[in-house]
Parts: C-alpha cells; sequence; structure tokens
C-alpha cells in the first residue's frame, strides 16, 4: 500500500530496495543537440524512473516513484501516463489518489496533465464522488476564480455525473462576490441551457433577463452582463430589439453616460450629434481611441437618422 | 538605431534585441540547474519548435545544425507515427505537430512517411469529429487545430473527416462569437486561436461572426497595450499571438492599436540577457520569446521575417510546402 506521505527524498541510489535496478542516463540521441543539464535529484530520480519504464515495471515500488517525479516535475506527461498503467493492476485506492492529485493541484493547479489524470480517476470512481469533486473544484476556484482548467473539470463531472441542482445557486454565489467575473458568467450560461432542472434557454429568459438588467444596471462598465443579455436571445435577436422595456433600461445608463460627456465635451469643430448611438460612437473614437476604428466602423454601420 | 556620426549603436528603449535574444536562445538548453531546463525536459519537442521558428523569423536558423536537430527529431518517433516530447516519451499530438512544423523550417518534410504520421493523427478522430490528444483520450479543441494543421502541412487533410471536425468546433462556439475548449467552455484567446486556425486553414471562416468576434478580440486590449486572454484579466505576451493572429485571419485587426501593442512587448524583453517575458520585468522564457517575436511579426516590426496567422509557420516556409 503506497504512503501517503512523500519520500523522505532519499537518494534512491542510497535506499536498500533499488539495488536490483541499474538506472537508464537520459539518451539524447546519436548527436546531441545541446545535453540538457540537470539537478542532480531530478537526474537521478528521472534515470531510475526511465529503468523502471523500460522495463515496464507496475509495482508498489514503480508508483512511489512516479510520484517522487510528479514532485520534481508535474508536467511530465509520461510519468502521468505509467503511474496510470500502474494504478490498475495494483488495485490502488483511487480515492486516495485525488487526495494526491489535490496535494500536487495546490501548487500547480493549471497543469493540463494533472486535470486530466484526475478526470481519469473520477470516472473509474463514478457518482459516488460526485459531491467530493464539486466540493474540491469549488476550493480551488476559491483561489482563482477563473482557473479555467478547473472550470473545463466542473462542466465535464456535472455532464458526466450529475450535480445540477445547486448549481445556478453557486453561479448566483459567485457572481455576488464578483459581477465582473466572465467564467461564472459563462458557467450561468451553461447551467441554464444546460441543466435537466431548469427547462432550458426559453423557460429561464424572464428570470435571467431580470437579473441580467440588474446587473447591468449596476455596473454598466461591465462587458459581461450586456453580452450574456445578448446571449439570452440567441437565434432571436429581433425579439430584444423590439422588447421596449429592456430597451429603455439599458439606454438609460447610455444616456446618464452621455449627460456626462456631454459636459466634457470640448470639441467646437465637431459638434454632438444629436442621435444618441451615432453621438456615442462618436465620442468612444475618442475616449477609447484604441479601437477607433472599430467605433467609427459601428458608427458607420448604424442606420441613418430619420 | 545605428548612429552613423558617431561610428557605434545605440539601442534605445522601444528596439528589438535581436542579437540578444538569438544568443538567449541558443544558450537557454545549457544552462545548468536552471529550472527552466529541468521542466522542458518532456516538452522539448514544443520547445525546439519555439526556439527554431523564433530564429527562422530573426534570420538566424543557420545558427543551429540542422542534421543534429533532425536526428534528434526523427528519434523521438514511435511505432505508432506520432513523436513523442523528448526521447522516452510517449507519442502525443502535440509533438507531432511541433516536429513536423520543425522538419518544415528546415524543409526536410521528405524524411517523413506521412502515412505513418497520418495515421497517428486519424486514429485520434472521435466520433463526434473532436481529436484526443493521445491514446489516453483527452480532448480538447487545441487538438483538433494541431490535426489539421498538421494534416494540411503533410498535404493530406483528406485522410480525416473534415466535416465532421468542422462541425464539432463550431459546437464549442459561445454566445460571445468566441470558442472554448469544449462544447460550453469559456471563450479563451488561445482556443480561440485553435478553432479560427482550424476553420481558416478547411476554407470555413464563413461560419465565424467576425464582426462579433473581432470585437470580443479587439477587447483584450488593455490600457497598458498589450492583449489579455479573456476579460477583466491581466495582459501577457502570448496573447500577442493568440489574439493577433485570430484578428488577421478574420480581417479585423485594424480594430487594435498596433503602435500600442508594439511597445508592450517591446517593454517585455530583457535587454540584458535576451529573451521576453510574459509582461514587463518578469521572467524571461523561450515560450514567451517565440510569442513576443511572432506577434511582431504579425504587426510588421522591421527586420522580421513574415509569420503566417494560421500555420505558425514563416510565410516562405508555407509557400514552399504549397507551391514547391
Amino acid at each position: 500500500m503506497e504512503s501517503s506521505e512523500d519520500d523522505g527524498g532519499e537518494p534512491l541510489s542510497r535506499l536498500a530496495e533499488w539495488r536490483d535496478v541499474t538506472p537508464l542516463p537520459q539518451d539524447d540521441g546519436p548527436n546531441p543537440v545541446a545535453p540538457i543539464a540537470y539537478k542532480e535529484e531530478f537526474r537521478e530520480t528521472m534515470d531510475y524512473f526511465r529503468a523502471i519504464y523500460k522495463a515496464d515495471e507496475r509495482s508498489p515500488r514503480a508508483l512511489r516513484l512516479t510520484r517522487r517525479a510528479i514532485h520534481l516535475n508535474p508536467g511530465n506527461y509520461t510519468v502521468w501516463h505509467f503511474r496510470r498503467l500502474v494504478l490498475e493492476p495494483l488495485n490502488s485506492d483511487l480515492d486516495e489518489e485525488l487526495d494526491f492529485i489535490q496535494r500536487i493541484a495546490n501548487s500547480n493547479s493549471k497543469n493540463y496533465q494533472l486535470w486530466h489524470h484526475r478526470r481519469w480517476v473520477v470516472e473509474r470512481l463514478g457518482t459516488n464522488v460526485r459531491a467530493k469533486e464539486l466540493h474540491l473544484i469549488k476550493s480551488i476556484l476559491s483561489l482563482d476564480a477563473k482557473n479555467y482548467h478547473a472550470w473545463s473539470h466542473r462542466q465535464w463531472v456535472l455532464q458526466a455525473l450529475g450535480g445540477w441542482e445547486d448549481e445556478l445557486d453557486y453561479c448566483q454565489q459567485l457572481l455576488e462576490e464578483d459581477i465582473f467575473n466572465n467564467s461564472a458568467w459563462n458557467q450561468r450560461y451553461f447551467v441554464v441551457t444546460r441543466s435537466p432542472f431548469l427547462g432550458g434557454l426559453t423557460a429561464m429568459r424572464a428570470s435571467e433577463v431580470r437579473y441580467t438588467v440588474e446587473a447591468i444596471l449596476a455596473n454598466p462598465n461591465n462587458e459581461c452582463p450586456w453580452r450574456y443579455l445578448r446571449g439570452l436571445y440567441k437565434d432571436d435577436i429581433e425579439s430584444l430589439v423590439n422588447n421596449h422595456e429592456i430597451s429603455s433600461v439599458c439606454l438609460k445608463p447610455c444616456q446618464e453616460f452621455r449627460d456626462a460627456v456631454v459636459a466634457l465635451w470640448t470639441s467646437d469643430s465637431l459638434p454632438l450629434d444629436p442621435d444618441l448611438a451615432t453621438a456615442i460612437c462618436g465620442i468612444l473614437e475618442h475616449v477609447d481611441s484604441m479601437r477607433a476604428s472599430y467605433w467609427i466602423w459601428r458608427k458607420n454601420k448604424l442606420p441613418v437618422a430619420a | 538605431m545605428a548612429d552613423a556620426s558617431f561610428g557605434f549603436s545605440t539601442l534605445q528603449m522601444g528596439e528589438l534585441a535581436i542579437g540578444k535574444h538569438v544568443h538567449y536562445i541558443l544558450s537557454v538548453e545549457k544552462k545548468k540547474d536552471s529550472f527552466e531546463s529541468v521542466v522542458m525536459d518532456h516538452l522539448r519537442m514544443n520547445g525546439a519548435y519555439w526556439g527554431l521558428t523564433t530564429l527562422d523569423l530573426l534570420g538566424k536558423l543557420d545558427s543551429v545544425n540542422a542534421d543534429e536537430v533532425l536526428s534528434w527529431i526523427m528519434t523521438c518517433q514511435h511505432e505508432s507515427g506520432g513523436f513523442s516530447g523528448n526521447i522516452g516519451h510517449d507519442p502525443h499530438i502535440l509533438y507531432t505537430l511541433s516536429a513536423v512544423q520543425v522538419l518544415a523550417l528546415f524543409n526536410k518534410l521528405d524524411v517523413l512517411d506521412i502515412d505513418k504520421v497520418a495515421t497517428y493523427i486519424t486514429g485520434l478522430q472521435n466520433e463526434d469529429g473532436s481529436f484526443s490528444g493521445d491514446m489516453w483520450g483527452e480532448v480538447d479543441t487545441r487538438f483538433s487545430y494541431i490535426a489539421i494543421c498538421c494534416l494540411s502541412i503533410l498535404c493530406c487533410l483528406d485522410k480525416i473527416n473534415v466535416e465532421k471536425a468542422v462541425s464539432y468546433i463550431l459546437s464549442c462556439k459561445n454566445l460571445d462569437g468566441g470558442f472554448g475548449c469544449t462544447p460550453g467552455g469559456e471563450s479563451h484567446a488561445g482556443q480561440i486561436f485553435c478553432c479560427v486556425g482550424a476553420l481558416a486553414i478547411t476554407g470555413s471562416l464563413h461560419h465565424v461572426d467576425k464582426d462579433l468576434l473581432g470585437w470580443w478580440l479587439c477587447e483584450r486590449q488593455v490600457k497598458s497595450g498589450g492583449l489579455n486572454g479573456r476579460p477583466e484579466k491581466l495582459p501577457d505576451v502570448c496573447y500577442s499571438w493568440w489574439v493577433l493572429s485570430s484578428l488577421i485571419m478574420i480581417d479585423r485587426v485594424h480594430w487594435i492599436d498596433k503602435e500600442k501593442l508594439v511597445k508592450f512587448i517591446l517593454d517585455c524583453q530583457d535587454l540584458e540577457n535576451g529573451g521576453i517575458s510574459d509582461r514587463p520585468d518578469d521572467a524571461v522564457d523561450v515560450f514567451h520569446t517565440y510569442f513576443g517575436v511572432a506577434g511582431l511579426s504579425l504587426l510588421e516590426y522591421p527586420g522580421l521575417k513574415a509569420i503566417d496567422p494560421a500555420y505558425a509557420l514563416p510565410v516562405d516556409v508555407v509557400n514552399r510546402i504549397f507551391f514547391g
């Protein structure tokens, strides 16, 4: 049974357990381009790993060796692969494996290999670990609410194992903490459109529009709810445009913004266009000058005022 | 800029230190005990692509021994036809593309058994049109791009089901016009580059809402002039490639301020030791050095070879592949 504690970091050449193994040095090929210079501990661990890998030894000590190698370089995908090959025949405790991955994740939360290995383990454990998994992802997101890997894994867990019931509430909570969190908005859309408990986009639209409009009014400079609103009317943009209630609410921040800018507008040669949309584009051309070309294009796309 | 009247050149802030970067790339793998060399062992193939493509863009590909590189690359090919990140590692689609790209740089695609590589990649396509990274089954639109780019370079794109590959990519399109790693995944500049690149190569860009996506992409430019990868995130030099190449592929690059972006990239240089970092004053690495130089090439910075935004290879290399 694999120890849940990391080994003491003793050089492997000094351990009796490894006496029968001849470590294999890095083979840089017939004409090494530039042999990479390595730290000693890393070099030794990888030399022993290469020997075990070549011999395809799937033993408890091989498992411990992969743990050591992963600690030294969690990006080494071959070691993760081999660990999977060893875990299976050893009938290892996969719940413990989740704990191991979690410890590595603490300092490597953006490592592709780690997340994929986690998925492989969870696939084998099934719905029993669903709650634990969703909870764990939450704890990672509490440290970095935009971790792309964590979100991708969460979406997979929901679709593969379920657990949708509390997801909208979770998005709500994250947005309360940071209304600018684009990942949380994206997840909200994911839940609203895919959760088997909510009835789909059309059923949810009215309540989502209310929520989104509130968010827009609270922070008109937040790009997320504006895009989200548009997404709620996916394939049916006419309904959004023709909904006077929403339009007037959305125009409110523009109007207030415009009043503020009018006070600051100092150009006499360029009078402020009475048409609101054109005026705003004109202002943005100067105020958001990095995107001046975009605003000019946008202005030219507007229907000519009657 | 060389100043003839004083007989020496002064490198001012705001210029690309070509010589320093060449020196940095050539020396990076020799640094003893460097964190970078330790962690790069398994992805040396990617590192070779980043370093060598940068050298080619700087006009210095001949600084390396092509034969040594090529023999090492071929030693990384497996029975399955796929390439690994280094000797003694497992094959993966990531390193297969980098291997093919480096061979293309040296005009040595003819050393390949193309059918063998194509078989490896074709075997990774799934029922729904997506691609796995390797036998372990991780699915990501990055791998869709890699498969399509690689097979296109090898002139055998017809070996995969292109229609299904495209429809899978489109299933990853989001309400903001961008693309994620899987259906429903948040739009991210890196994933967007992969999806737009794949759509460009397969002649499927008409599926992209260029105005909507163009706007999302140009909103990535922040006050400093740098580009971020998602709303409300920090700028990073690597997005100078992913956002920029995407904008170019959909004809909307004029929607950002190119001059400010050039300045941001140049500010990320280590003018003493060479190399480029993710943002000013951070540590440099080969990854960001490549993306910084590639970004400057897309911005038509003088003295650099032109780079193709879809294939991420110098234009002359791409022309050589398709036009002989």
